[in-house]
């Protein structure tokens, strides 16, 4: 057969025959080969090993995103709260993209779970085969000892040598798998760590822009609050809600989405009611 | 004919199967070629079906050498364009 079939038994065939060829004692090349399959399944297994580790870090990184997407939140509010509608976009739009971020990862983190589980199934079928090449293995070299027909030993040593031919294929399948899965959660990775990223939401020990310009809001609404006081006993004014109105004003000077649009309504709303105090603990620009 | 399929194991066929296995192998191979994916994934997939409903399985004992070796059934079209090297099936 010329087609795919014929390929493969093609390249089998001549690998068995040259391993056969130069076996001076197939016994021992048989040991050999079974000592290599036995360290080739330590590969998968170190191989594996490394995928879980790189799972989890990437789910280090999702923990870290989430908070992240949390303080965004709460900056959002908080510079709403503070009339600081501009402000509150760009944490909104921030969190926007962390959250679909957050997806991204999460879609990785459960391809790599499949993945995984996988890859620990054929490690045991793996486990299994190279078991029953053993065996098979054992019954040759006896054959061998006890001086049989030449041309029998022959036969079941290609048969054995086809086995040995399968295992380690599935192996470099294994091997090959591993590796793959290994350069993707890398490079998943190597694009959260320096990627768009880091500098849109940099959560560090530092404050960020968002930070330092909320302080700035806070020594300026405490002014506000003076003012609006002050405005309110002086023309008996109904306080000015500055959050509503700037957001009439400035809806679609920024381009955001309907969405963030939404978000910020029913932020305003929030803001109307009693501000939602911020959780200190959330903000490292408290402490 | 004993036939091998990679990672599931070995049957013997009546030779009265080959022309179809060969038909088929040649459609696999087509597959193949025009870059085909769900035309190579049915064509191989019949390949396999062909050989295990009428193909007897060969015992675990039985150390006889195949006359035909087949991929493995989840052999990707990717894995199946690339000329098959020996790399990794024996090792040096």
């Amino acid at each position: 057969m010329a087609g795919l079939t014929g390929r493969m038994s093609t390249v089998v065939k001549a690998k068995v025959s040259k391993l056969l060829d130069r076996a001076e004692d197939p016994g021992e090349t048989l040991d050999y080969s079974y000592q290599k399959q036995l360290e080739q399944l330590q590969n998968v297994k170190k191989g594996i090993a490394d995928v879980v580790t790189a799972k989890k870090r990437l789910q280090m990184q999702e923990a870290t995103m989430q908070q992240n997407v949390v303080k965004l939140d709460t900056q959002a509010r908080q510079a709403l709260a503070a009339g600081k509608e501009d402000l509150a976009r760009t944490a909104l739009e921030r969190k926007q993209l962390a959250q679909n971020e957050l997806q991204g990862l999460d879609q990785q983190i459960s391809e790599l779970e499949t993945q995984q589980q996988t890859l620990t199934d054929s490690e045991q079928k793996l486990r299994a085969k190279i078991e029953a090449f053993r065996t098979k293995k054992e019954v040759i070299k006896a054959q061998y000892s006890a001086a049989e027909a030449q041309v029998r030993i022959s036969e079941a040593a290609t048969g054995v040598g086809e086995q040995m031919a399968d295992v380690g294929l599935a192996m470099q399948r294994a091997v090959d798998k591993t590796e793959q899965m290994k350069a993707r959660a890398g490079a998943v990775q190597e694009l959260e760590a320096a990627g768009t990223f880091d500098d849109l939401t940099a959560l560090g020990p530092g404050e960020d822009d968002i930070d330092r310009q909320l302080k700035e809001i806070g020594v300026g609404s405490a002014v506000d609050d003076e003012l609006s006081r002050m405005k309110a006993e002086l023309g008996g004014g109904a306080p000015a809600a500055p959050a509503l109105e700037q957001a009439g004003a400035g809806g679609s000077d920024s381009g955001a989405s309907s969405s963030l649009d939404d978000t910020i309504a029913s932020l305003d709303q929030a803001a109307q009611t009693p501000p939602p105090a911020a959780p200190p603990s959330e903000d490292p620009s408290a402490s | 004919m004993i036939v091998r399929v990679f990672s599931e194991g070995q049957y013997e066929i009546e030779d009265g199967a080959i022309d179809r296995m060969r038909e088929l192998d040649a459609r696999t191979q087509a597959a193949i070629e025009a870059g085909d994916d769900a035309g190579f994934r049915s064509a191989y997939d019949e390949l396999l079906a062909l050989l295990r409903n009428e193909g007897t399985p060969l015992a675990d004992d039985d150390l006889r050498g195949s006359d035909l070796m087949l991929p493995p059934p989840d052999i990707s079209l990717a894995e199946a364009q690339s000329e098959f090297s020996d790399h990794g099936l024996i090792p040096d």
